[in-house]
Formats: C-alpha cells, sequence, structure tokens
C-alpha cells in the first residue's frame, strides 16, 4: 500500500498528489512514468513523475479526472492508501547541456513539463517554457515554471490568458534559435508543435500516452510507429522523436475502447455522483 | 471415513488382465453447452470414490517409467500407494517433496508428453492418469487446510528472486525451505506470472494459484510486488545492496508479431493483451471490473499453441464466432490434444494451412479484413518439422472484427539491457546458462521461458528447482559460478 502524504488541488478536477514511496523516488528521474492502481481491482493507471524527493522518500503525479479510473482517484484524500504504485516505468529524458530549449507543457501535463524544465535548467540549459491550457482557470504552477525558465510564455484555447493558441509560436520560432524542444502533453498539441518545428530543423521531443496496461512491455497495446518501426510506448518511450512520429495512428488507437470508457465512466458517476450529469447545472 | 477402508473390501486391485482396468477413470466436466456461457472450471476433478479406482490402476512398478517423464521426477507409485491407503496427508506431503506446485500441474501439466506418456498401463489401454490424482490430492489438501511448515535455522544469507512465476515461486521456496531469507520480486501488482495473466480461469482458477503463493509466503519469502528490476533496482544495484545471490525467473512475456501491414490498426490484440486483460483484470466481468475489453463477432486466432487455444475458447465464452487460423496442417498442431477437442467441442473452426499477409480497417482504423496467403507443406527437418511456404497468387480475403496474434513469445528485454555483461542468446534474447542455472555473472542464476523460451510450467519450475540446489552450494560453499 502508498500512502497520500498530500493533496494538491491544481484546477478544476486537476488534482496532484504526493505519495509515500522511498524506494521509487531513489530511482525516479524526469520523462518517467509510474502505474497506479488506486484500489485492488482496479485499472492500472499510467501517470507521468512531476516530482520526487529522494530525502523524503515521496513521488508525486498529477492528473485530470477524465474517466472512471481518474474520478475515482480524485475521491482519495491525503493519509489514504493506493493499492499499488510501479515505478519507475519508461526511460528517462535525455537531460543534457544543448543550448536553448522550448519546453511545452499542456493542460494536466504542465506538471511533468516542469520536472523537465527544472532538469534542463540544472544541467545548464537556457530553458524558454510555454505552459499551455484550455482557460484561465486552468492554469497551475506558473510562478514554479518562472523560477526554473529563463522565460515563460502562457497561451490559452480560448485566449483568457495569455497567448490565443499556440500559433504565437511560429513567430518565436523565426525570430530565434533553438537547440532541442520538448513538448508533453495532449496528442494534437504534440502533433501541432511538432509540425511547427520541422521547418526549422529542431530536434523535438514528444512524450507519448498512447493507452496501455502493464507499462512493462508485455503487452503491446502501447505501440506505436515512429518512422517506420513500430515501438513500444513503455519499455521504448515513452518519449519519442516527434518529427517522426505516426500521431494519426496514436489518435485512433487512444480512442479504440471509447464507448467501453464512457460506459464506465456513466457507471461510475451514476452511483458515485447521483446519475449523469446532463441537464443539470 | 477415510478412503482405505473402502478399497479393502473390493477387488483385489492388480489383476492385469481385467479389461476394465484398461482404461481410465473419466473426469467429469461440465457440459460444452454450459461451459462456453461461463469462466468456471472445465474439468470437475475426480470424486474421492473415482481417484481411489484411478489408483487402483497403478501397477505399483519397480521401476517406475513414469517417474523418469516428469522434469521434476514426482515419487509417483508411492504417492498413488498413500492414495490406495487413504492416506492422504502423506500422499501430498510426498509429492511436495519435489513439487512446490500440485495444484497447478495436476491441472495444467501436458501429462500425455511426460508423466502418462511412459506408464506402463499405457502400453495396453490408458496411462494411470496422474495428474488426475495429483490434482485430487492437491484439492482435498487445501479443503482440508493446508500444514505449516516448518521454518528451517537461517543461514544468514539474503537471495532476490526476479519474478513470481512458477520457476521464481520454486527456486524461492526450496530456498526458504533451505534457510535462507528470501526476496521475490514481482513486477505486476499479483504474483503467479503466466498462472495468473496467462492461463485462464476455466483451465486453472485464480483462487488455487494465489493459494500456492500464500503458501510459499508461509515458508517466510517477502513478496514486494509492483517491482520491475531493471527499473527500481538494477541487477547489479540489489547484489550491491547485500544480496549474495540472484535468481533471474523473468519469463518469456515479450510478444511477436506477424509484422503484416495493419497490424496497428484497433481490433488486432497480441495473445498476451487479451488474456492480461480478460485474466488479470477481469475484463470478462466488465464493468463490474474496471478493465475493458473489445470483441467482435468473428474472431480470428492465429497461431497452433495452447496459447492459441486459450484465446480462442476465452474468445468463445465472450459470446463470438471463432476461427483458427494456423500455417501447418492439423498433424502438426502444437497444443495439447486434449485442449483442442475441448475447443471444438466449445464450436472453434481450424483452418489450416494459411498465413496473413496484410490486415485492412474501416474508417474508424477497426480491423475489418484480413488477407491470407494459402501455404503448402514441405519435407520434415532434422526435428520432423514440415517446413511451409506460400503458395503463389493464392491470396483470399477473410471478413473479421478482431483479430487476435498468438505466434509466439520472447523474453522481456528489460533486465538483460540493464545488466552488463550478462550473455544472452542474440536470435531471441534467452539468458544463456549452463544445466544449473548459471549465468556467465558470478551469483546470478536464471531459468524458466527466460532461458529456454516460452516452454511449459513444470519445465520451469524444474529449473528453479536445479538452480535452488545450485545456489544454496554456492552460497554456503562459496563455489562461484565456474564459467
Ligand atoms: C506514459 C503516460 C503518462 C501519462 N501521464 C499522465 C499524467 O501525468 N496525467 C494525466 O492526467 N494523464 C496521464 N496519462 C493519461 C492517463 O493515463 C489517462 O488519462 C488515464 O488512463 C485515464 O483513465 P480513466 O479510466 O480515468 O479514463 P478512461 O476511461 O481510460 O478514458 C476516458 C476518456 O478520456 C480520454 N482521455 C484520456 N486522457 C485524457 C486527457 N489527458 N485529456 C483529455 N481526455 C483524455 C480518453 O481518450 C477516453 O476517451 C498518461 C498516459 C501515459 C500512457
Ligand atoms: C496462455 C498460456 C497458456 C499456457 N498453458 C500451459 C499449460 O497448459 N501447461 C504448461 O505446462 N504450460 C503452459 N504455458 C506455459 C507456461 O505457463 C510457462 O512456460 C511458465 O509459466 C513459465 O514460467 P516462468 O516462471 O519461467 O515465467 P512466467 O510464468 O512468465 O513468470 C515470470 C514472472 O516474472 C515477472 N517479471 C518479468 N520481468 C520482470 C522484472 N524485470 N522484474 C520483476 N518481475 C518480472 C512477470 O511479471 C511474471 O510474473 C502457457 C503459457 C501461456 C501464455
Ligand atoms: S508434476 Fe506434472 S509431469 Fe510430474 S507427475 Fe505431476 S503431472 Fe506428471
Ligand atoms: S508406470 Fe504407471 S503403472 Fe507403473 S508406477 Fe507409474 S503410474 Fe503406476
Ligand atoms: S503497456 Fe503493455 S507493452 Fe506497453
Amino acid at each position: 500500500m502508498y500512502r497520500i502524504v498530500s493533496k494538491e488541488k491544481l484546477a478544476h478536477k486537476h488534482t496532484l498528489f504526493t505519495v509515500d514511496a522511498p524506494e521509487i523516488a531513489a530511482k525516479a528521474q524526469a520523462g518517467q512514468f509510474l502505474i497506479v492502481i488506486p484500489k485492488e481491482g482496479g485499472e492500472r493507471v499510467p501517470l507521468s513523475i512531476c516530482a520526487f524527493d529522494r530525502q523524503e522518500g515521496t513521488v508525486s503525479f498529477a492528473f485530470h479526472e477524465v474517466g472512471k479510473s481518474t474520478k475515482e482517484l480524485g475521491t482519495f484524500n491525503a493519509g489514504d492508501e493506493l493499492f499499488n504504485v510501479t515505478g519507475p516505468l519508461g526511460n528517462p529524458s535525455e537531460i543534457k547541456r544543448y543550448g536553448k530549449v522550448l519546453c511545452v507543457g499542456g493542460s494536466i501535463m504542465i506538471a511533468p513539463a516542469l520536472l523537465q524544465a527544472k532538469a534542463l535548467k540544472e544541467a545548464g540549459n537556457e530553458v524558454i517554457t510555454v505552459l499551455a491550457c484550455r482557460s484561465e482557470e486552468f492554469l497551475f504552477k506558473k510562478a514554479e515554471a518562472e523560477r526554473y525558465s529563463d522565460r515563460v510564455y502562457v497561451a490559452s484555447d480560448d485566449g483568457t490568458i495569455g497567448e490565443k493558441g499556440l500559433d504565437f509560436l511560429k513567430e518565436v520560432l523565426s525570430r530565434e534559435k533553438f537547440d532541442r524542444c520538448t513538448v508533453i502533453g495532449p496528442v494534437v498539441m504534440m502533433k501541432k508543435v511538432s509540425e511547427m518545428t520541422r521547418p526549422f530543423g529542431i530536434p523535438t521531443i514528444v512524450s507519448l500516452t498512447p493507452i496501455m496496461i502493464d507499462g512493462m512491455g508485455m503487452c503491446g497495446v502501447c505501440r506505436v510507429t515512429v518512422g517506420d518501426k513500430m515501438l513500444f510506448g513503455c519499455v521504448d518511450g515513452p518519449e519519442f522523436d516527434g518529427h517522426k512520429t505516426n500521431f494519426d495512428e496514436l489518435i485512433q488507437r487512444q480512442r479504440s475502447m471509447l464507448p467501453e470508457e464512457r460506459l464506465s465512466s456513466l457507471l461510475w458517476e451514476h452511483e458515485h455522483e447521483g446519475g449523469c450529469r446532463c441537464g443539470r447545472k | 471415513m477415510r478412503g482405505g477402508a473402502a478399497v479393502e473390501g473390493s477387488e483385489p486391485r492388480r489383476r492385469r488382465n481385467d479389461k476394465a482396468l484398461d482404461e481410465d477413470v473419466p473426469m467429469p466436466r461440465q457440459e460444452s453447452e454450459d461451459r462456453v456461457k461461463n469462466f468456471e472450471e472445465v474439468a470437475l476433478g475426480y470424486t474421492e470414490e473415482m481417484a481411489l479406482a484411478e489408483a487402483a490402476r497403478c501397477l505399483k512398478c519397480k521401476n517406475p517409467q513414469c517417474q523418469k517423464g516428469c522434469p521434476v521426477e514426482v515419487p509417483i507409485p508411492q504417492f498413488i500407494d498413500m492414495i490406495n491407503q487413504g492416506r492422504y496427508d502423506e500422499g501430498i506431503a510426498i509429492i511436495k517433496s519435489k513439487n512446490a506446485l500440485p495444484a497447478v500441474c495436476g491441472r495444467v501439466c501436458p501429462q500425455e508428453q511426460q508423466c502418462q506418456k511412459n506408464c506402463i498401463r499405457g502400453k495396453k489401454g490408458d496411462p494411470v492418469n496422474i495428474g488426475r490424482l495429483e490434482r485430487f490430492l492437491a484439492d482435498w489438501e487445501r479443503e482440508h487446510g493446508m500444514k505449516a511448515p516448518e521454518r528451517p535455522k537461517p543461514t544468514g544469507k539474503k537471495v532476490a528472486i526476479v519474478g513470481a512465476g512458477p520457476s521464481g515461486l520454486t527456486a524461492a521456496s526450496d530456498l526458504a525451505k533451505l534457510g535462507h531469507s528470501v526476496t521475490l520480486f514481482e513486477a505486476l501488482h499479483v504474483a503467479g506470472g503466466v498462472l495468473m495473466y496467462g492461463i485462464p480461469e476455466f483451465r486453472l482458477p485464480k483462487a488455487i494459484v494465489q493459494k500456492e503463493v500464500e503458501y510459499v509466503q508461509s515458508l517466510g519469502v517477502e513478496l514486494r510486488l509492483g517491482n520491475l528490476i531493471g527499473r527500481i533496482h538494477t541487477i547489479p544495484e540489489l547484489m550491491a545492496q547485500g544480496y549474495d545471490a540472484v535468481y533471474i525467473g523473468s519469463g518469456a512475456g515479450l510478444p511477436q508479431w506477424t509484422n503484416c501491414p495493419g497490424e496497428s490498426l484497433g481490433g488486432i490484440y497480441s495473445a498476451n493483451e487479451f488474456l492480461i486483460r480478460v485474466n488479470l483484470m477481469k475484463a470478462y466481468d466488465f464493468p463490474r471490473s474496471d478493465t475493458p475489453i473489445r470483441i467482435g463477432k468473428h474472431v480470428v486466432v492465429i497461431g497452433g499453441g495452447n496459447v492459441a487455444m486459450d484465446c480462442a475458447r476465452i474468445s468463445m465464452r465472450l459470446g463470438a464466432k471463432v476461427c483458427l487460423n494456423y500455417r501447418r496442417s492439423r498433424n502438426e498442431l502444437p497444443a495439447r490434444r486434449e485442449e483442442i477437442e475441448n475447443a471444438e467441442e466449445e464450436g472453434l473452426i481450424c483452418k489450416f494451412l494459411n498465413a496473413p499477409v496484410e490486415f485492412f480497417g474501416d474508417d474508424k482504423g477497426w480491423v475489418k479484413t484480413m488477407r491470407c496467403t494459402s501455404m503448402e507443406l514441405g519435407e520434415p527437418d532434422d526435428k520432423g518439422r514440415c517446413s511451409v511456404t506460400p503458395i503463389a497468387c493464392s491470396d483470399f480475403d477473410v471478413d473479421t472484427d478482431t483479430v487476435i496474434v498468438a505466434i509466439g513469445q520472447t523474453p522481456n528485454p528489460i533486465i538483460q539491457r540493464t545488466t552488463e555483461g550478462l550473455k544472452t542468446n542474440p536470435r531471441n534474447g534467452t539468458i544463456i546458462v549452463d544445466e544449473d542455472g548459471r549465468t556467465n555473472l558470478d551469483g546470478v542464476f536464471a531459468g524458466g521461458d527466460v532461458a529456454t523460451g516460452a516452454a511449459t510450467v513444470i519445465s520451469a519450475m524444474g529449473a528453479g528447482k536445479r538452480a535452488a540446489r545450485a545456489m544454496h552450494e554456492y552460497l554456503m560453499n562459496g563455489k562461484k559460478g565456474d564459467r
């Protein structure tokens, strides 16, 4: 069992847990992920590591409540115990002194993006961070981003805060020279940013989030096509070359269990939130 | 009442010419119409009466051929004799002296190719059904309470076992019985390996596997779940943390693919994904369980081994029509006869001599058609296995909405990649070991599927046993793995 040491509300339905897991904390690195099983019999949910404290023996992850398992996870509180946390999984990000790095984090994945920004900064890079969110109320950890970055941009889908959308990046990219770009967030965003950096030839690393079950190379549900190779997201990744990734295939594969996921989510809401929310405020 | 009394009054046991004794006592099974609708165990097990009747068929050979066929050398006539005498607790103790997981082996060993293959009775009629008798005793023990084993004197040595499959569980229990302090690291959130995630509930109930795991824990083995070795600790790190020896029993869990175009479409599962969803995550109970499985109406299973058979039988239980496509002919099917018969009774259709060449999907990216090519058998090679070659211009299309690729597994490479200097076979990634499981690294042993490639439960256990013996010697006498 893994005890939740603290629960931090980042935004509506965006939550960060810090759990007591000294052995994982000892090995965790930026770019890796955990598999969290909220309770016995539950799903194995892959979630990125967004902080670790080797002294305290804790690791943190942040999640967006989108389906049954993450909604259920949201009901846990500090002091509660999670059935299982496995990790660290996946390969660590390649952290080196590249020069000037553009670090883009979107939606809930802003949290793990900041861990990368921090590691890149500590490795001596000039770090320009972009925080992309749906709207103002979904922005979090801006002050922290400023601490780890030489400059921070904020962008929102609806323009309620910062730039409207990510198109402004084109201009930034044509104005300044970057040596590397890392993107972590919704797949459509990672695809978009990869397309933007391609003409400038900036090596672009994306952190893919295919469906996963075991997270250790056994099932192949996480297979992605990168270049002309079929690779496993969990053991060959999660980070891959954004200019070689077949994003459309990934999006399609992510949706393969959609009706089942919806059913599961609706049933959960029915049981825990008193029925479906349509027509209610 | 003990069964012994029942036998005493009955006919003399060893009448070689008695026709009735040529036939074995059939195993009661769920009827095929019923069983395709549930996930409960198909083979129901012998009653005491049946077990006694079957045990009475054993000739108690002086030089028992059966025992030579068993990879862990279970003293077969001795345990069967205990059944004859109704001394079940002694019978199970005899089995357990050699085999830590009798309830499992009695169910899933390919007995017809092992112990039963050599049984004298088999020369004239049915061999003694050793597996069913082994299962009977193990089930009897479970129902009557397992005996807590005695704890030996600690040796002060620490051992790490990687992987809680049959191989790791066996090595762990043998080493614990010798007084070593054993930590068993398992990457998944449950112990049992293929016994939990691969073999379906209706062949091997999961509660039985967990009982066997509890037994191993009762020997003092510390089980650490959710620990992927190679990530949380590497093998060299374990040695540095003070473990005196390590046994790697991480299995062969990496799925192989057809590598045909279109294999990333939705609806195409590796056997492992399908099995893990259904068995480990209990997707057959979705939405009561959390992990879903999407299965269509026309399932194609590619392959012909036991894994393919299990996938097919699960699919039928989930309500699909299932066709097995195998590239050789019926004679070459590697699956156990018994499983093929069971599956065909349940409605499986088999199509031979064809192989996939491409998969096509609908506009949502879900598989719709599988293009196959016909194959023909060539001359048998020196192992007696026929080669197959595609027949030119023989492509045909099959409509399908779910494809399960069950064409084999190789070892998961995580440990090999993170253990510098560990010698592996470049062809398939298996760890190279000697007969006793010694790798080229000092104090590092390995065995089971990770060393042999996908094999059987009992051979993985045999490897765990031999390695435990070699590790004990290494730990006590400081004998190095001299390779
Ligand atoms: C390596 C890896 C790292 C990940 N890291 C994180 C992380 O740090 N934080 C996090 O919140 N998620 C992360 N994810 C995604 C996360 O695993 C899924 O959101 C989670 O499994 C959803 O489970 P569920 O049962 O709640 O929803 P499901 O029932 O599985 O899905 C519900 C629906 O939501 C959609 N969906 C899934 N993820 C998102 C999303 N992020 N935004 C919007 N819709 C989505 C799905 O396509 C599906 O239709 C990661 C995934 C991988 C593979
Ligand atoms: C569907 C199916 C049906 C089968 N049916 C039969 C049958 O009827 N009869 C029969 O005799 N055999 C059968 N087999 C084969 C048999 O199950 C295997 O040969 C046997 O389980 C191998 O045992 P093992 O201990 O070597 O490996 P496994 O059972 O594979 O166990 C390995 C364990 O190690 C864990 N692991 C892997 N990597 C790591 C790591 N890095 N760190 C920590 N833990 C790790 C895995 O999670 C797993 O639990 C079947 C196999 C399958 C897949
Ligand atoms: S362990 Fe398997 S091979 Fe050995 S006697 Fe038992 S059933 Fe036969
Ligand atoms: S060979 Fe057959 S008859 Fe002889 S001891 Fe073994 S099981 Fe009994
Ligand atoms: S999640 Fe199963 S292989 Fe990657």
